[in-house]
């Protein structure tokens, strides 16, 4: 149960934004200029860094529907989405990707917990200023959101289908920013 | 020196540099600052959320936003340093209401886990006199600062030490807003 009186039948953010409804379109657009865009680290990577996130967090709502979203990018493959949460660094994924998800867990802690060698690995293995930086603001807004619904006390959604719909409705066009 | 390259790094401290350097990511954050902070359509004061920005910037550390945010509070609240220095300390026995301490306690459990905000908490902000729409906003402007807090620090930006340099941007700040800013053209570039 939320904590504040929520409009019925909205779930999750969209409960949320159905009770302040003059932000969404601010939490859509700025949402959509760092999941939905393909420029650097694709779609699918963005999506990854923020699943990875929270479950760090232990956010259920955001590591499902991001989770799904993600595994909607990578033909269906949720059990790679899985094996990432569990242990990124043996999962088959490219090293740069790696490198990129262990800054994301850094600032999942704090951002002073980022360190010089993780950047240097992370460059090493060719990850250009601009994945960096996308990298530690995807991981930091998911720090945002996590706290959001959870600090609210939003209730868990337990059927995975849920998320598999959603997932495949944000991946395959509707994205994040509000529709008229 | 910044984890990475940002221009005009020496002129541009913190969040700014960041702006000029992804100014598509810059454009909607500063939208996401002015609702959150600025909108008139709200029954917490804007000082009252600069000073929820500001406690949870303290909590992390983040010397930017606590300075820059803790200046916008003091313009708001025509404080010379003390009252927002004091509530940092302790706000329990600042002199503010028992309504906004209530909140800060919300915002403090949010900076550790969303998981960490209680009933309890929650319970009492409400017995202060504070609206489902006030609590949904501090929860929001806190974990919100959370996420500016990080990115000002995992990205290693650097922070002007003196207190009183953040002072003319808390004005600005209250005067102009965030919607509209642009670090490049504050330095006439």
């Amino acid at each position: 149960m939320a904590y504040i009186q929520l409009p019925d039948n909205a779930i999750g953010m969209r409960g949320l934004m159905a009770f302040r409804p003059h932000l969404a379109p601010h939490l859509g657009a700025f949402t959509e200029g760092i999941l939905s865009i393909d420029e650097g680290l694709s779609k699918a990577e963005r999506e990854i860094i923020g699943t990875l996130v929270s479950k760090l967090n232990e956010c259920q709502l955001c590591e499902g529907v991001h989770g799904a979203v993600a595994a909607c990018y990578l033909n269906d493959d949720e059990a790679l989405i899985s094996q990432i949460k569990e242990n990124y660094e043996n999962a088959p994924i490219t090293d740069k990707l790696k490198s990129l998800l262990a800054i994301a867990a850094s600032v999942q802690k704090s951002g002073k917990s980022v360190s010089v060698s993780q950047i240097e690995r992370a460059k090493a293995l060719g990850a250009t200023d601009i994945e960096i930086h996308d990298t530690v603001i995807i991981a930091a807004t998911f720090c945002f959101f996590n706290r959001y619904l959870d600090g609210l006390g939003i209730t868990p959604i337990e059927d995975p289908e849920v998320f598999r719909e959603r997932g495949r409705m944000i991946a395959k066009g509707l994205g994040y920013a509000p529709k008229k | 020196m910044a984890y990475i390259n940002l221009p005009e790094e020496n002129q541009l401290p913190g969040i700014r540099g960041l702006m000029a350097f992804r100014p598509e990511t810059a454009r909607p954050l500063n939208a996401l600052a002015e609702v959150l902070l600025r909108d008139e359509n709200n029954s917490l004061s804007r000082g009252e959320r600069e000073t929820i920005a500001t406690y949870v910037s303290y909590l992390n550390n983040c010397l930017f936003c606590q300075s820059v945010h803790g200046a916008a509070a003091q313009c708001y609240l025509e404080d010379d340093g003390s009252l927002i220095g004091q509530i940092k300390e302790n706000y329990e026995k600042a002199p503010i209401s028992e309504k906004l301490k209530a909140l800060l306690a919300i915002a403090g459990s949010v900076q550790k886990g969303g998981k960490n905000v209680t009933n309890e908490q929650v319970e009492t902000a409400r017995d202060a006199g504070a609206s489902d729409k006030e609590i949904h906003d501090t929860v929001l402007i806190a974990a919100a600062f959370c996420m500016f807090n990080r990115y000002v620090d995992g990205l290693g930006t650097w922070a002007p030490a003196d207190p009183q340099v953040y002072i003319p941007r808390g004005i600005r700040i209250a005067e102009e807003g965030y919607a509209n800013y642009d670090p490049m053209n504050s330095i006439g570039k």
